[in-house]
């Protein structure tokens, strides 16, 4: 038998306890933010946006080739993931109800948890190996594949956000269901499913195994879709794992700015989302 | 009457409808609606056809390496490109070493975490503590290994190891010299990007079950801490251990953060302070530069390994939370 006195002080310590984890779990982020800002500011100059890579020893080398070669690629894989996932996603919501809609949820899901790495060597026998080379291409389509699982399972709760009483609206005046569905539902859920997409972009725009054997990474500014590519997230993990002190501080300038990007991107869409569920 | 129904179905107002071609029109099935279910239904039916042609072709590259090795490529440890000899238990080993390490960290913490954001924090307080848990999630793989080799490897090895080898190298799994790189360090990393993972779906879980087993657990005259502990825990116990295994998927496919702080180094090592390597970081590595085609298939069958693990792994954390929170998109927000 426990005393009272006792029960109360481990119910106290116990809340105590996760007080402490949820501040323990938030360090590494503050952390890693102060760290990047420390280091990564002193490096971030006019250079930086407007000049590619120098060859070691040169001065006034920047990331622009990096930086450009992130919004191609992360474009590609949008030009390619967003119409499949979005459409997985109104399929999802709108005729899921079924036996293939759960077969669909349970892949998109499964594939959601399938590694980038495995993605990246598929991307690679698909695209690469047939082409004969590394292209950007095959990064865009490469990153495409892990978008739609995200995209689809986003699209189909902002879908089903919206309330019912406009389906039955659109049906009662003599819609059919396709017109209820694409002008009614979807253009309602449409801020939600650009914020989906947002979501999206932030979760690939910062993938590097994908990347590795598809977009390869260039040193020299490019813009051919058809050959290698830089990229922010390579750029910096061959930065990174170089011997210059130089290229590390550049490392961590371009780690500000790609976290930076995928920061404010998933901020947004998050607030955007928060927004839409109390609305509903 | 007649008028407002006509004008409803036709909105174009075209010539007045004969009853046949009305009732034609009010048939439930129009033919838009066909054409446009079938095409969302294929494009559906990509995701799935996806799954299978990743599984298909990593068979099928894989397949050199499987008839030459066997099943004794699972428990080998020779990794020797020039000979052509290739056994992947190291890779193995240290993907589930170092996701278990993250495990150990992570769970704990996570689940306090969960139990915070859902019991016991003031309600002004949930929302931007949970979004700052989730943003650990949105931080790129390439930064946690950026800061892993330039930060957490030196606060592990000059300052905390000092420290701690007092206690510790007693203990097995502490033991030989610590230079840096090494299982321990990947298994902090990890640790950190699984937490928002396992907290997140978690978090979802709690706060799915019913607010009455939270009643009855205070009316029967337990402090919130028991009615956490004895009621709500057990209550989602399912669906928390399908948070944990989602965790742990997260964990055994992570590539450039644990490419880039375990050391890579192709040997089986109980001990935390030693280097050691993944399935996805010999592939991140080695792939580009394969110099045989039975090593590019030897890492192909490491990668099938890894991705029949993965799927194993995540199919069963779904459908253990998918009893709890029905069919919700729990997890595939929380990116």
């Amino acid at each position: 038998m426990h005393g009272r006195l006792a029960r109360r002080l481990v119910g106290s310590t116990m809340t105590g306890l996760t007080y402490g984890a949820a501040a323990l779990a938030i360090l590494p982020l503050a952390v890693i933010l102060a760290m990047l800002l420390v280091k990564g500011t002193g490096s971030i100059d006019w250079n930086f946006f407007t000049k590619a890579a120098v060859p070691f020893g040169e001065k006034g080398g920047g990331f622009s080739h990096a930086i450009v070669g992130t919004l191609i690629v992360v474009g590609l894989a949008c030009a390619v993931g967003v119409p499949i996932g979005v459409a997985t996603g109104i399929f999802l919501a709108e005729f899921g109800g079924g036996r293939l809609g759960f077969t669909v949820r349970f892949v998109a899901d499964v594939l959601n948890g399938v590694p980038s790495i495995v993605i990246g060597i598929f991307a690679w026998t698909w695209l690469v190996k047939p082409m004969g080379h590394f292209s950007a291409l095959a990064g865009g389509c490469a990153l495409g594949m892990i978008l739609v699982p995200i995209l689809a399972r986003t699209t189909e709760e902002m879908v089903r956000l919206v309330p019912n009483s406009l389906r039955e609206a659109a049906l009662a005046l003599g819609y059919p269901r396709w017109r209820t569905s694409l002008v009614v539902v979807v253009r309602t859920a449409a801020a939600g499913i650009v914020t989906g997409c947002l979501v999206a972009v932030a979760r690939v725009a910062g993938e590097t195994a994908p990347l590795l054997f598809t977009a390869l990474g260039n040193q020299y500014f490019s813009t051919r879709l058809a050959g290698p590519m830089a990229a922010l997230p390579l750029q910096i993990y061959v930065y990174a794992l170089g011997p210059y002190d130089e290229w590390h501080r550049q490392a961590w300038a371009g780690a500000l700015v790609l976290i930076v990007l995928v920061l404010a991107l998933s901020l947004f869409a998050r607030a955007v989302i928060r927004a839409k569920r109390q609305h509903a | 009457m007649t008028d407002v129904a006509a004008t409803a179905l036709e909105p174009e107002a075209g010539p007045r409808l004969t009853a046949e071609e009305r009732w034609r029109a009010l048939r439930t099935v129009s033919r838009g609606d066909v054409i446009y279910r079938s095409v969302l239904t294929i494009l559906a039916l990509l995701l799935p056809l996806l799954l299978v042609l990743i599984a298909a072709e990593l068979v099928v590259n894989a397949m050199p390496a499987l008839s030459k090795f066997g099943l004794g490529f699972l428990t080998r440890s020779t990794w020797d490109p020039v000979q052509g000899e290739f056994g992947a238990l190291p890779l193995i080993f240290g993907t589930l070493y170092s996701s278990l390490v993250a495990l150990v960290i992570a769970v704990p913490l996570a689940l306090a975490c969960a139990v915070f954001l859902t019991e016991f924090a003031p309600r002004w307080l949930r929302t931007p503590v949970g979004t700052l848990i989730e943003l650990l999630a949105a931080v790129p793989s390439v930064i946690y290994g950026l800061w892993g080799i330039f930060v957490l490897i030196p606060l592990l090895r000059d300052h905390l190891w000092p420290v701690a080898r007092h206690v510790l190298r007693w203990i097995p799994v502490f033991g030989g010299v610590f230079y840096g790189p090494s299982v321990l360090a990947a298994g902090v990393i990890l640790s950190i990007m699984i937490l928002p993972y396992i907290a997140a779906v978690s978090r979802e879980v709690l706060l799915a079950v019913p607010p009455s087993q939270r009643e009855a657990g205070l009316a029967l005259g337990g402090t919130r801490w028991e009615t956490v502990w004895r009621v709500i825990l057990p209550y989602g116990r399912a669906g928390i251990i399908g948070a944990v295994i989602l965790g742990l998927g997260r964990a055994l496919g992570e590539t450039m953060a644990v490419t880039m702080v375990i050391g890579n180094r192709h040997e089986v090592s109980a001990s935390l302070l030693q280097p050691g390597y993944t399935i996805a970081a010999a592939i991140a590595n080695e792939f580009a530069e394969a110099v045989s085609d039975v090593h590019l298939s030897a890492l192909f069958l490491a990668g099938a390994v890894l991705f029949l693990i993965t799927i194993v792994v995540n199919a069963l954390a779904r459908v253990l939370v998918w009893r709890v929170a029905r069919g919700s998109a729990v997890g595939s927000t929380a990116v």
